[in-house]
């Protein structure tokens, strides 16, 4: 653990100042990840800014039929939220897929999109790492990388994002509300992570005096048929290996509209219209999944220990399009898989 | 004797630990306590250079920084770093001695402060600098190093020419990873200093054995340091040996002459001892009837360069299974790592793995049903001595466990069994292990009240053995385990080993049992002795405790209270401490017996593996709890279920350090992950063993397990993985 100065931020706007005003500084919320960063000296903060009395724990309806959910909402109350349960039950799922209860009871909404990865290297300070120290080297790319990118990667860095509800919010095409000195704007979640390119100390596109105020659902929730599932090396309490958060509604038979992201695979949750596309007005069946799912996978490079990934991403991709199909979506609370 | 031993007889110190009553290592407090933090090395092998601690020593509250160039003295000879459970060859790690760098997370300096998180910034604040050397951390690379050190048997008729001339044969290698014990309490040391006497509260399997390392490390004399251990949160052979922060808190405190607490890190836990990289070579040859000709059994593993550790792997199927031809040998690779140290059922939770891996490999190749040819090959004599067992009821595990689990319906094909999405998978596999003794000292104070203390230096490491001795003495004095008060662990207490290898049930409670019996002996005569005595005349040895009195065995209405006793004889306390005795006994092979099936269901086309049920027959003579020894078995389970799918200490060779030194990353089941759990105890009546027929749980529990899945993971989908943690993606490659 390091030293560094605490402020405690009574609204939004002083939050921002005191960002702009302090180049080390970092904001603090639930702090289930960076504390673990600080003691690991990953994190070296000057000084923590304490946002988590700001007023922005409401989850609100919006206009037009959406959701409007405050960034400090914590994970475990979106998730049990009757809107959300009822309407958005695709994101619920996801939170719950993720962490522990007592984590999800601790992290906000903000702090889970501002999560870093875990990946081994990145944590430990006596090996090299560009996203912990920039231009050092990445050791996973010829290291230990069974758990890392295939899609996305660069020479830089083939780390993956850790959050679960970032690829349900991918898949919902929510949108992240931002407010910095320079006023409010809104980008779109796909857009919100970065691919790490020669810059992957650089997570998101968020800039350095911006703060997270709220995401926003889009009206449309997909709560008939969707599954968010999560292949992981034992059935809690590990990150993903690979994870799908399938969305879709039907026209009849036809798919009117399709949503897939994919988790563990890459820097960013993982979308792509095509894939989204090829299923938008055919019928759900095993062959257009399969012409999704490669795809969704298309251009997937893997390292020495990650080629399994390829594959066993398409096949849960599958599945997950099946359960959502059937209206039958995995559940988190029973751990076989449906 | 009867009334609490054999019963479900609920922990005497619960209450204590989940109230949080219960102090560990890490929790005493004392006037003025210092507190240390740790740095470790970041290379595997080299020397130090720098080791600049000005800026630390610069922040406030930090009081010094010790390093090998600064400190306290320490022995110089081998022999004074020789705990009782040291390799035999080798010499053994010093922290703080001197430059050199033996291994990856080797303590290198104590940052010691006021308090823990002072400590802890001003570590980050060291300089240091290394001269990196060569290393080797790979045990497959540097396979071709290795040299044989033990053969656990000697060799019987010519195994290898048996083998190559079997008519069914099966040679494979098998991999052990390198797995780190986690017990869920951090290694701990808080060390209280007084101007004559340290009082050492440390997290540890045997009291006394820290005491006569710290007393030979320190120069110290047994009176000038007492070492403490009520409590132990989980251990599993990590604690057997003395652990460096015990050196450390002891060496700040005489340096500083101030109390000092160091409590290590969860990422520090994996520079102490595992279970090492072991590569297990098994040959079996047959005859197309299942009769065994060959057994050849080979183990390379993980040492340190600096110490030999080594366990039996190898010699189990001299117990188990018949075979005119049998080679076992050991090899170790020395590697630039710590040394490996016990852990859980060493030795034969990894070559038992091994075994019946290759047992039920072989069952396929012949076409029999694996219980089947485990019966066929069933030995009834231990063949590496020639001997009988003191009692072996390992025919009834096979049945019991069966027909419990329902093994007669089992489809034999591989992929034949299926539910829905998932194959289902039927495996089985033997459990065994040694029942061990060893001596044990125990002190019963009665007070005239009908109270009891019992007292040894023995350790309960969350094993039941507060539990286990209450019971014991609450039958042999005749009284309700209410009236007895157990203290363990304190090295000022009746002498004991190290708590491990299963021992400490049938020792501690022999040591109880001959206390009492001195307790017995001094109150039946003063019984008799009393004036009027309704036992007057009555032969002493035909005196019995019983419900509070004392009475004669064959009328026990013919009785005396115990305070009446002691008051006729003017005593306010008996005080008897005794050590243990046991028969020697050259003519017996003596070992406890499991067997274990289990059932997996893995998703066909993800490779998601569920272990849905496991049934654990296990025959261990006399159970002394039946509530706590349940409980035993089944978290022996749950590590085996560990072991099989998910544990696995990563390391990069090319920086010679753990990736996954922590437990996010390093798996262990979770609650989800553990499904039905059926623990049968076999009625094992054993009249040679020792007088109550105890032979210990600790270790028989978890062996078998991970052999039982790997052959249900094989049952179900066909593939066989010989490469633990059997993980989804080897299923789908």
């Amino acid at each position: 653990m390091i030293n560094f100065q605490y402020s405690c931020a009574s609204d939004v706007t002083e939050a921002i100042g005191l960002l702009a005003a302090h180049s080390g500084a970092k904001l603090i919320a639930g702090g289930t990840n960076l504390i673990d960063l600080m003691k690991e000296s990953v994190e070296k903060p000057t000084r923590l800014i304490d946002i988590s009395r700001l007023p922005l724990r409401q989850i609100e309806e919006t206009g037009d039929g959406g959701l409007h959910i405050g960034a400090l909402v914590p994970n475990s109350d979106l998730a049990y939220h009757p809107l959300i349960e009822e309407r958005y039950p695709l994101l619920a799922s996801a939170i719950l897929a993720g962490a522990s209860a007592q984590l999800r009871n601790m992290a906000s909404v903000g702090g889970n999109l501002m999560q870093r990865t875990r990946c081994a290297y990145f944590y430990d300070t006596a090996t090299p790492c560009n996203k912990r120290t920039p231009g050092s080297g990445c050791s996973a790319v010829d290291g230990l990388n069974r758990n890392h990118a295939i899609l996305g990667t660069s020479a830089f860095c083939i780390a993956t994002n850790p959050s679960d509800m970032s690829v349900a919010l991918a898949a919902l095409d929510a949108v992240v509300h931002i407010a910095g000195p320079s006023g409010e704007r809104t980008m779109g979640m796909r857009e919100f992570h970065r691919l790490p390119g020669d810059t992957p100390h650089v997570d998101t596109n968020l800039e350095r005096s911006e703060i997270i105020t709220a995401i926003e659902l889009p009206p449309r929730g997909f709560a008939g048929n969707y599954s968010y599932l999560k292949i992981r090396d034992r059935v809690s309490y590990a990150f993903a290996i690979v994870s799908v958060a399938a969305a879709l509604e039907f026209d009849g038979h036809a798919i009117r509209k399709a949503r897939l992201a994919l988790g563990g695979v890459a820097h960013k949750p993982w979308c792509s219209v095509e894939a989204e596309a090829a299923l938008q007005g055919q019928p759900a069946t095993t062959d257009h999944f399969a012409r999704a799912a490669d795809l969704l996978l298309q251009g997937a490079r893997t390292y020495a220990h990650n080629g399994f990934k390829v594959e066993l991403a398409r096949r849960a991709v599958m599945r997950t399009l099946t359960q959502a199909a059937n209206a039958s979506p995995q559940s988190q609370a029973h751990k076989k898989i449906a | 004797m009867n009334g609490y031993v054999g019963t479900a007889t609920s922990r005497v110190d619960g209450r204590a630990k989940v109230t949080g009553a219960a102090k560990y290592a890490g929790e005493f407090a004392a006037d003025g306590l210092l507190h240390g933090f740790v740095v470790t090395a970041t290379i595997p092998r080299g020397r130090i250079t720098r080791l600049d601690a000005s800026g630390a020593l610069k922040v406030k509250g930090v009081v010094d920084v010790l390093t090998h160039a600064h400190r306290h003295p320490l022995a110089d000879k081998d022999e004074a770093w020789k705990d009782e459970v040291a390799p035999e060859k080798g010499s053994p790690f010093r922290p703080l001695y001197d430059d050199s760098i033996k291994f990856n997370d080797q303590p290198i300096a104590l940052v010691v402060a006021e308090d823990w998180e002072t400590a802890k910034f001003a570590a980050t604040l060291l300089d240091v600098a290394y001269q990196e050397e060569p290393f080797a951390t790979d045990l497959e690379a540097e396979r071709g190093s290795a040299t044989e050190v033990q053969k656990p048997h000697e060799p019987r008729g010519d195994a290898a020419a048996a083998l190559a001339g079997a008519a069914i044969r099966h040679e494979a290698d098998y991999l052990v990873p390198t797995e780190h014990h986690n017990p869920m309490e951090l290694y701990a040391t808080t060390a209280v200093w007084e101007v004559d006497r340290l009082t050492v509260y440390d997290k540890t399997q045997g009291v006394q054995n820290v005491q006569k390392f710290l007393c030979s490390v320190f120069g110290k004399t047994p009176d000038e340091i007492r070492v403490i251990s009520p409590y132990v949160g989980g251990a599993f052979g990590s604690g057997l040996r003395p652990q460096y922060q015990v050196v450390l808190a002891t060496l700040a405190a005489l340096q500083l002459k101030r109390s000092v607490r160091i409590v290590l890190t969860r990422h520090q836990m994996y520079g102490l001892g595992y279970r090492p990289e072991t590569i297990e070579h098994v040959g079996l040859g047959a005859r197309p009837d299942g009769t065994l000709d060959a057994v050849v059994h080979e183990a390379i593993a993980v040492t340190s360069r600096y110490e030999e550790f080594s366990r039996n792997d190898t010699g189990w199927a001299e117990q188990l299974y018949k075979s005119a031809n049998s080679r076992y040998s050991h090899q170790l690779v020395r590697l630039d790592v710590a040394t490996p140290c016990d852990m859980r059922a060493p030795g034969a939770a990894s070559g038992v793995w091994a075994l019946e891996c290759a047992m039920d490999e072989l069952a396929n190749a012949l076409k029999l049903d694996p219980v089947e040819l485990r019966l066929k090959c069933y030995s009834d004599r231990d063949q590496s001595e020639d001997l009988p067992y003191t009692s072996k009821q390992l025919r009834a595990c096979y049945r019991q466990a069966a027909a419990a689990f329902g093994w007669s319906n089992r489809n034999p094909a591989p992929r034949s069994m299926r539910d829905g999405k998932e194959l289902v998978g039927w495996g089985m596999a033997t459990g065994i292990w040694e029942a061990l003794q060893m001596p044990v000292a125990a002190r019963i104070v009665l007070t005239a009240n009908g109270h009891a203390e019992v007292s040894s230096a023995a350790s309960d490491i969350g094993t039941g053995t507060y539990t286990i001795v209450a019971q014991v003495a609450a039958d042999a004095l005749g009284l309700p385990m209410d009236n007895i008060t157990v203290k363990l662990a304190d090295s000022s207490l009746p002498q004991a080993p190290v708590e491990g290898g299963s021992w400490m049930a049938a020792s501690s409670a022999h040591a109880v049992l001959a206390a009492a019996e001195d307790i017995r002996q001094e109150l039946a005569r003063l019984a008799v002795a009393m004036a009027g005595s309704p036992l007057a005349g009555t032969d002493p040895a035909d005196v019995i405790l019983s419900e509070g009195m004392i009475a004669v065995g064959s009328d026990k209405s013919r009785s005396v209270s115990i305070a009446d006793a002691m008051r006729s004889g003017s005593l306010e306390r008996i005080e008897k401490e005794k050590l243990n005795h046991f028969a020697e006994d050259k003519s017996h092979a003596r070992n406890t017996h499991s067997a274990v099936f289990a059932e997996v269901k893995i998703d066909e086309e993800l490779g998601v593996i569920r272990v849905t049920r496991v049934v654990n027959a296990v025959a261990a003579g006399r159970i002394l709890n039946t509530k706590t020894g349940r409980s035993q078995v089944m978290g022996s389970v749950v590590w085996g279920i560990g072991m099989a799918l998910h544990e696995e200490a990563v390391m990069d060779h090319r920086f010679g350090r753990i990736m996954n030194a922590n437990i996010a990353e390093y798996h262990i089941p979770v609650n989800a992950d553990i499904h039905d759990i059926d623990v049968i105890f076999v009625d094992e009546q054993d009249e040679h063993i020792n007088k109550l027929g105890i032979k210990g749980l600790g270790e028989i529990g978890i062996v078998g397990v991970p052999a039982a899945i790997a052959n249900a993971v094989y049952h179900a989908t066909g593939r066989r993985v010989r490469r633990f943690p059997i993980t989804l993606d080897k299923l789908l490659s």
